[in-house]
């Protein structure tokens, strides 16, 4: 297995959109924003061809934003990202085709003006895939690949349910014949049984495109279930990343453990203990702690934690970044 | 569509409105079949039929229903030909400025950085000072005519389209369907025109009624003062104007008549605009 | 003894496409300190059920029949007044958004003084002291300063532990909680959980949980509801019910789970999608998407008992 998607220290920064006036008052004082989000920081870690990275990390972290420089939305502050060692952007443009995007919410992601063959065939007509003659077919084609009646192809994304514009944000996404595919959340907004149905879908499709993929959720069950490599994400850097089955049986961090613990599990057993919480809150992405960023919450924290921020290190099979891994 | 005319329908008074704007139109547009006069034809007019009242049989043979002004012309003919002029300026000055507000509204929002900062605050600047002096300061400047006119009216107006279609673009542009299509990735043209375009323009077309409208309105009143259109051609503004001076002499149907035409097209349309601005203004969906 | 006694509720939808039975012959009670879990994917009716109780179901909807029986009284058809003074008092609701619970423009201590001087005499020094109480009983620190702190400058999470706070500052008989962590982070979840659980048993407190999360409802509730299309298919304690289930939607939602399957197997789905409500399928509404269905199930499920169980179901899935 090789190597297809590689990211080096990718780092990205929002900035304050300040207006005259708004820096105006900050010169006087006022309190306005002006420190930058640092949503992303010196994340590296490459995808194996056929491979399917999961991400997980609670909100705020910046897993979505990392999703969004993966998948080419967004540019990087600094660092790269590559398929095949060819750059995911140049100058601020998107210049490949071969990795596509599925969105957490099939209500937002698709054009509710359009119609939902326009939708899934706008993208090979434009970059020569298909012709217009062909696109009907093609269309048909790749709704029923979804599980979708190609009848069906003349309808406006509101005569829909979630479930089935999901499969029809998945079908525009795989049109587009990608190797490697960055799905944000696709099943969080989904009801339990249609996102088994989803999830379902994803897998068949996985396996009969050969795809890559980088699967974001806040579900550790579901990222687990996909995954054969999990990330896991803490206030924009990556703190622990290896195969799922040892990061889930044997997790070396302790903000993966307290994350792991903190999952309600069906008690199937009137006695078992269901889940049990990390103390504390989320800090800001604005300030965060000095260290390593856990340590306000780690009950193994020490002098240490609090003054170095540890490095992403090798210990076994998977990389973890903390002093007492 | 059948939905949101079901629900149009509901309210009585808008439905009025938009069957009185369709009348006005129709009638405007047929003026030349229902007219019992020429206005414009200046030989048919006679000075013996000048500003008798409602009522009269002129020589010309007919019953002037609403009177004559002091050309001896039919007011009803008149103002039938005069809701043509006005409705075509206001649609005219319309169309234009919602091509041009879009067209700038979603430059600013798409271009970002200081091509946005510089188109929206010239737009800022133009809202903040009255439409009317603007568009007498153009129209004294390029003269009178048509054109002339239309373009006074588009540069009174078209930064409220701006305005719009600005907020309703730079909303659209962070909604995932946009990325979703920049992620593909399609041309920035293709997105404006496929995607952004087609979803912005619902509320310009809210704000394009109730500024056609206001066209009409500001027509007539450039009109009254005598900088609109050429007195051959008499819009709505300039027949009121034309029977301001007999006013006091108990001649008020000369700009009493006309008033009301313009008065009842200005508030219907505007009638139609706030029940369509009401549909379709989410935050009051239930 | 019981607190709560619902007996046949019905709560309909009159719209212009038909009538929407949302909640159609729900039966349940709820003792004092108990913790009973409302599990249904969306459009079952479980939070229909939950505005139906605290007497916040908006038109076109309304309450077409059945009883809901407080301590004693009859919440049907009560006069607004009264049923608003016992919202206040002695009936709590926490909302998935706690924004719609806390007013923007207020301070929380202002908004808590407010909550408690509305049903009693209470001194601002006094109604301080309790909302201090309440704050730091639910997981705030330094809840003293924090009180002159407007709901924006509270995250997510202590926003939720805010409005749990002024759900319980009356010490409520009964809380009604609709999805209340569907929109927070695991870790946060938990906390809110663990803080949950400890009030009910401490305080006595019952309390109705609505969610579509049957690993979160298995971890807090005693027993558990699973509605589908209107009704609730089974009913029991939450081991039992999750532990071999009756009805086969009940089993199919767990199947649907990942944490039920092996890694990169493929899920047990159960096929289709809910019906909708103004076009139910006769007899059993599960019937179209249930892999044991068969032509008895176009007549009106039986009630299958078993022992602090039922279920609707012509097939039951335990003998």
């Amino acid at each position: 297995m090789t190597d297809i998607v590689a990211a080096t220290a990718l780092t990205r920064r929002f900035d304050p959109h300040l207006s005259i006036g708004d820096r105006i008052a900050a010169a006087f004082g006022a309190r306005v924003e002006t420190r930058a989000v640092h949503a992303v920081t010196d994340v590296s870690f490459t995808i194996r061809s056929n491979e399917t990275l999961g991400l997980v990390g609670e909100s705020g972290c910046g897993k979505s934003t990392l999703g969004r420089l993966v998948a080419g939305i967004l540019g990087p502050t600094s660092g790269s990202i590559a398929i095949d060692g060819a750059p995911v952007m140049r100058r601020g443009r998107k210049t490949t085709t071969r990795i596509q995007t599925v969105f957490q919410d099939p209500f937002a992601s698709l054009n509710p003006r359009r119609r939902i063959d326009a939708t899934i065939s706008e993208g090979p007509i434009a970059h020569g895939l298909v012709t217009r003659a062909a696109a009907p077919a093609f269309v048909a084609d790749w709704l029923a690949r979804v599980g979708l009646d190609p009848a069906v192809a003349t309808r406006f994304p509101h005569q829909f349910s979630g479930g089935q514009r999901q499969r029809v944000a998945i079908a525009r996404a795989l049109a587009m014949k990608p190797d490697i595919l960055v799905c944000d959340e696709p099943v969080a907004s989904l009801d339990v049984s249609i996102q088994a149905q989803v999830l379902n879908l994803f897998l068949d499709l996985r396996a009969a495109l050969g795809l890559t993929c980088l699967f974001i959720s806040h579900d550790l069950s579901v990222v687990r279930h996909v995954s054969d490599r999990v990330a896991i994400m803490y206030l924009g850097r990556i703190v622990e990343i290896g195969p799922a089955a040892l990061v889930y049986a044997a997790p070396r961090h302790p903000y993966t453990q307290g994350l792991l613990d903190s999952v309600p599990k069906l008690r199937l057993d009137a006695d078992a203990v269901g889940f049990r919480p990390i103390a504390g809150e989320l800090p800001s992405p604005l300030s965060p702690p000095s260290g390593c960023a856990f340590h306000p919450r780690c009950p193994r924290a020490t002098d240490l934690c609090r003054r170095e921020r540890p490095e992403l290190a090798a210990h076994g099979a998977t990389d973890v970044a903390c002093h007492y891994a | 569509m059948k939905a949101f005319w079901r629900e149009y329908a509901e309210n009585r008074v808008a439905l009025l409105a938009l069957a009185v704007v369709l009348l006005i139109v129709g009638a405007a547009l047929s003026a030349p079949i229902f007219a019992p006069q020429d206005p414009y034809d200046l030989a048919s007019l006679d000075l013996m039929d000048a500003r008798r009242p409602p009522g009269f049989v002129g020589s010309g043979g007919y019953t002037h229903l609403l009177g004559t002004d002091a050309q001896g012309r039919d007011l009803f003919s008149a103002i039938l030909y005069g809701l043509r002029i006005s409705l075509q300026m206001g649609l005219a000055a319309g169309t234009v400025s919602l091509a041009v507000g879009a067209l700038l509204g979603i430059l600013a929002a798409q271009a970002g950085g200081w091509v946005e900062t510089a188109i929206m605050r010239v737009v800022d600047l133009q809202l903040s000072f009255p439409a009317i002096l603007l568009a007498l300061v153009l129209v004294a400047v390029l003269g009178q005519g048509k054109t002339q006119l239309v373009i006074a009216l588009v540069a009174a107006q078209y930064a409220y389209f701006a305005r719009t279609a600005y907020g309703a673009a730079s909303a659209e542009r962070r909604k995932d369907y946009v990325e979703a299509a920049a992620a593909t990735p399609l041309s920035t043209l293709h997105i404006v025109f496929r995607h952004i375009l087609p979803n912005v323009l619902p509320p310009l077309i809210v704000v394009a009624t109730v500024q056609v409208a206001n066209a009409i309105s500001l027509e007539a009143t450039l009109s009254f003062l005598g900088l609109g259109l050429p007195p051959t051609e008499p819009s709505l503004g300039m027949l009121i104007a034309n029977g301001f001076q007999y006013m006091m002499s108990g001649r008020t149907w000369i700009s009493v008549y006309p008033g009301i035409a313009l008065i009842v097209l200005v508030v219907a349309i505007n009638l139609v605009g706030d029940q369509l601005r009401d549909q379709t203004n989410p935050r009051l969906r239930r | 003894m019981t607190l709560l006694d619902v007996t046949d509720l019905r709560t309909h939808f009159f719209t212009r496409a038909g009538v929407a039975r949302a909640v159609d012959g729900v039966s349940f009670s709820l003792a004092p300190g108990e913790i009973l879990g409302l599990v249904g994917e969306s459009g079952s009716g479980k939070s229909v059920t939950g505005f139906s109780l605290i007497g916040l179901v908006d038109p076109p909807g309304r309450i077409a029949g059945g009883s809901i029986r407080f301590d004693g009284q009859e919440l049907v058809g009560m006069a607004p007044d009264r049923l608003r003074a016992l919202r206040g008092r002695r009936i709590a609701m926490v909302f998935q958004d706690p924004q719609a619970t806390l007013n923007p423009v207020l301070t929380i201590g202002t908004q808590m003084a407010l909550a408690l001087q509305a049903h009693g005499r209470v001194t601002d020094r006094a109604a301080a002291d309790r909302a201090t109480a309440m704050l730091t009983r639910v997981g705030i620190p330094e809840a003293a300063t924090r009180l002159n702190n407007y709901p924006h400058e509270f995250s997510g999470g202590m926003r939720q532990r805010v409005a749990i706070a002024m759900a319980l500052l009356n010490g409520p008989d009964l809380i009604v909680a609709d999805e209340p962590t569907t929109a927070l982070d695991v870790s946060i979840q938990a906390q809110i959980l663990a803080e949950m659980k400890a009030l009910a048993r401490d305080s006595g407190t019952a309390l109705i949980w609505i969610s579509h999360d049957l690993a979160t409802v298995s971890s807090l509730a005693d027993r558990v509801l699973v509605m589908y299309a209107g009704r609730i298919v089974e009913s029991g304690p939450v081991g039992a019910v999750l532990r071999a289930p009756l009805h086969p939607y009940t089993r199919g939602l767990l199947d649907s789970l990942p944490a039920m399957a092996q890694p990169g197997q493929r899920l047990a789905q159960i096929p289709g999608s809910a019906p909708s409500l103004l076009a139910l399928p006769q007899g059993c509404p599960f019937a179209p998407r249930c892999a044991h269905a068969d032509a008895a199930c176009t007549a009106p499920p039986p009630r299958v008992e078993r022992a602090d169980r039922h279920a609707l179901c012509h097939h039951p899935l335990a003998p």
